[in-house]
């Protein structure tokens, strides 16, 4: 059974879209890149990060939940709102403390490829909020440093949704909303090292940590060294 | 294992704790939908939530400890540190602050020995700060348990905590009722109403169940007809068309909808639906129950505040009398198959729920986050179901609509705002209360009613609202030009606009719930950079940073939380230019004001412990 397309417009560009497509899966799937970083294929979409966001006729909303809709006219790499991302993702780094040098996932990190996917190079204008966050090394195999958390909810997901575990949750609100482990410490649940919430492209930041294969592949030759994120599902070299 | 001497009473106590917990959670059939319900009764019974508690509840209901956890750590009133037999919550609201709360918070301290936050060392007694508890009209104010005490001074919480260290309970502190039903024996609060000014719709006499009566003669098309034509529109504050909105649920195929109420209103400055739901209880739920006959709905809910607790017998009470006169409950008026109740779900503390989508979450049992739209909760509300959510006086309205028309309601207001407005007027006036006004009338003209003389700010709508000056008091109140949910707050000459402004975003951030990144984080850049005003610190580029922070918080949040939260920047900004013009230096010579070399070197002297060879003019002295 075909199900009928319909036509949007992203940033003046014509392209398909089915129904039930979120705005963002139908950009993909034409070869246009949203940037996201709440938001990975094969967990429920949640919209919190809000970098994915996007103007619809004029509203600003996020294209990882909007659904597609005939007729739409999506602005999405404006100047406008390449400014609201680079917000998001300064706030981002300001929240926490994110010191890239030093961080495992340095090369792999999603939100310092971002930052330089938004041409974030330099310190920002927000203060730095420098909270005093906890290490949870209690696990044989996993670690959490929650310094480096960006509450994007992508480990609690894979774990409610994909392990039918619930090893995460949110707990606290407002600026003391934090990720929480299913018991006194990462120990005392039953996560694996096999877990969808642990596997590397869950945690898109250096948060959840495999012990004894850090820094395995060397600085230099990591995911983002070579190239930009989002790149790779572009449209454009190979057209 | 043997049971050592040590351990012996803990595990006593863990299993009389479990003893309870099952009690509680098969109160309510260990459905974790009502979480809220467990909680509150927990936090009631054993003063605290903690870990245990959370794991056994987790177990009974059927989720995770973290899940529970979530919930418990979301709402002011739940604590998983043991509060006192007797829980006191001081509200510290500006309008608090500024009739003398700081006082009282000393007082309380001192009587007790704790500090807020604190519990007495014999856990008697516990003190916390919690935002606006809808006494505007007689602040500074308090709960003592269920109980609020208003018009509270130093000497008179001295007394109140005698007593109460004496074996007083709250309940039975010696005191004169309030006017109106406040003096009902299931009320029996020193609460006052405060009505300054009754108006045509909701204040003056009305006829009970006529609105009903007439509504049930109709088909529920005819019903939805009359309240869309009445151009009615939602009185919490965002001012949705109410026919449009029960006209969406109206129009679902699902069999199962909801009628919500929304009395969590929380918006700092607003306390009508508090007086409402001590007046008009009655209209109200004949409100509700027009509306279940309009969308075909036959099950209702109450979200009320639990500041509001001290209401909740009484609203019990009309909602049962109801259902003995058949008003409520099974074939209502006797006609056949129309069945529409009504519970009522308590609150915890959380600004958010007065959100539509984020008071369905709260009674779905979660934390009181808003919900991603679309779907809108008209489609999909309350576990999935097409729930209609409306502010306590929009139902009030409706009732009146019903029986007098909607011609005679249109009559009233402006083009784009039909009918009266209760409006809560406090702050720097002589006469605080309720007025019930035609929309569209001036600021100036509400200024004078309530006898505010000597007044250079209004805050309209409260502070997501517009913060507006002496060039704006001409300005009406209505969708068209400033709207709000009811609250109106004066201030003096004498009062800090900054002060004000830093106030609201601490506000704001202790009420964001975190869940995306504009709200959790922008919110407290706005309040570091106001601080540094406030200090005069600021440099003309910080202007411009709250211009632009702000903007990129309203256009990328996802809820009206972080959509209006720097409105108090943003207006003050706009409407007290000369305010900021003083206190912001232009930098000449190109230094930063803000930055002071010797306090940055103090930490690095600290630590080196030695003096700075350029910057200590006696270092040589020294070495």
């Amino acid at each position: 059974m075909t199900t009928e397309t319909f036509i949007i417009r992203i940033d003046g560009v014509d392209i398909e879209a089915r129904p039930g497509q979120t705005i963002m899966q139908a950009a993909d799937e034409a070869g246009i890149y949203i940037p996201r970083l709440c938001d990975v294929e094969g967990l429920r979409h949640q919209g919190s990060c809000r970098v994915c966001i996007v103007k619809v006729d004029g509203r600003t909303t996020t294209s990882c939940t909007q659904p597609a809709e005939v007729g739409q006219n999506v602005e999405s790499e404006t100047e406008e709102l390449l400014n609201f991302r680079r917000d998001l993702v300064r706030m981002l780094f300001h929240e926490g403390n994110h010191l890239c040098p030093i961080c495992e996932a340095s090369g792999n990190c999603e939100l310092q490829a971002m930052a330089y996917r938004l041409k974030i190079t330099q310190p920002t204008k927000f203060p730095y909020l420098q909270p005093v966050r906890s290490l949870d090394a209690t696990h044989p195999d996993i670690a959490l440093d929650t310094n480096r958390c960006i509450r994007c909810g992508r480990c609690i997901r894979a774990s409610q949704d994909v392990d039918g575990k619930g090893v995460f949750g949110y707990v606290g609100r407002g600026i003391h909303r934090s990720v929480g482990v299913n018991g006194d410490n990462l120990a005392s649940t039953n996560v694996d090292v096999t877990d969808k919430a642990i596997a590397p492209e869950t945690c898109p930041v250096g948060c959840i940590i495999r012990k004894g294969v850090g820094f395995r592949t060397p600085i230099g030759e990591r995911e983002f060294d070579s190239s930009v994120i989002g790149e790779s599902s572009e449209r454009g070299s190979d057209d | 294992m043997t049971n050592t001497e040590g351990n012996t009473p803990e595990i006593l106590e863990l299993e009389e704790q479990k003893r309870i917990l099952k009690e509680i959670c098969a109160r309510f059939d260990n459905d974790r939908h009502r979480m809220m319900d467990i909680l509150l009764d927990t936090q009631r019974r054993l003063r605290c939530i903690e870990p245990h508690a959370m794991q056994t509840i987790a177990s009974l209901v059927g989720c995770t400890q973290v899940e529970v956890e979530g919930v418990v750590s979301f709402y002011a009133f739940f604590s998983d540190k043991p509060k006192g037999e007797i829980s006191i919550y001081l509200c510290d609201d500006i309008i608090d602050r500024h009739a003398g709360m700081n006082k009282v918070a000393k007082t309380l301290e001192m009587e007790l020995g704790i500090s807020m936050g604190e519990t007495t060392a014999d856990g008697r007694f516990s003190i916390d700060v919690t935002p606006c508890i809808g006494m505007s009209d007689q602040a500074p104010a308090a709960m003592f348990n269920e109980i609020i005490l208003p018009n509270l001074t130093p000497e008179s919480v001295c007394e109140t905590i005698r007593q109460l260290k004496s074996g007083v309970r709250p309940e039975d502190l010696a005191g004169v009722c309030g006017d109106g039903n406040n003096g009902h024996e299931l009320i029996g609060s020193q609460v006052r109403n405060n009505v300054r000014l009754r108006g045509e719709v909701l204040l003056c006499e009305v006829d009970d169940n006529k609105g009903l009566e007439k509504a049930l003669a109709m088909e529920p098309a005819s019903i939805l007809d009359q309240i869309t034509g009445s151009g009615l529109r939602g009185c919490g504050g965002a001012g949705f068309l109410t026919g449009r909105k029960w006209g969406f649920a109206a129009a679902t195929e699902d069999e199962q909808r909801y009628v919500f109420c929304n009395a969590d209103e929380g918006e700092p400055g607003t306390f009508k639906d508090r007086v409402l739901l001590t007046e008009r209880a009655h209209l109200l739920v004949e409100g509700m129950t027009i509306a279940g006959r309009a969308i075909g709905s036959d099950q209702g809910l109450i979200y009320l505040r639990g500041e509001y607790v001290y209401l909740k017998p009484w609203l019990e009470h009309v909602l049962m009398e109801r259902r003995k006169d058949g008003f409520l409950g099974n074939n209502i008026f006797g006609i056949r198959n129309f069945n529409f109740d009504i519970r009522i779900q308590l609150g915890a503390g959380a600004y958010i729920c007065g959100e539509e989508s984020a008071l369905i979450s709260s009674c779905e049992g979660l934390p009181g986050e808003p919900k991603t739209r679309p779907p809108f909760p008209a489609e999909k509300g309350y576990l999935g179901h097409p729930t209609i959510v409306n502010n306590v006086e929009t139902f009030c309205h409706v009732a009146r609509i019903m029986d007098q028309g909607a011609e005679w309601f249109k009559e009233m207001g402006t083009p784009e705002s039909k009918g009266t407005k209760l409006l809560s007027v406090c702050g720097d006036c002589e006469r605080p209360g309720i007025y019930e006004l035609p929309y569209g009338i001036s600021v100036a003209d509400l200024m004078k009613l309530a006898g505010a003389q000597d007044v250079a700010a209004v805050q309209v709508g409260g502070p997501s609202g517009e913060l507006i000056g002496r060039n704006g008091f001409h300005r009406t109140i209505c969708f068209e030009d400033l709207s709000t949910g009811g609250s109106v707050m004066m201030f003096s000459t004498k009062r800090n606009i900054i002060e004000i402004v830093e106030y609201y975003l601490d506000f704001f951030i202790d009420e964001s719930c975190g869940f995306c990144t504009p709200c959790r984080v922008g919110n407290v850049f706005l309040k570091e950079r106001i601080g540094k005003i406030r200090k005069g610190h600021a440099v003309p580029d910080d202007i411009e940073y709250l211009k632009e922070l702000g903007n990129t918080i309203i256009k990328t949040s996802r809820c009206g939380l972080g959509q209006t939260s720097p409105n108090p920047v943003l207006s003050s900004l706009q409407n007290f230019p000369l305010v900021f013009s003083v206190l912001v230096q232009e930098n000449e010579d190109g230094l930063e004001t803000n930055f002071n070399i010797q306090n940055a070197l103090e930490e690095s002297r600290r630590l080196a412990k030695h003096r700075s060879y350029i910057y200590d003019h006696d270092f040589a002295d020294e070495s």
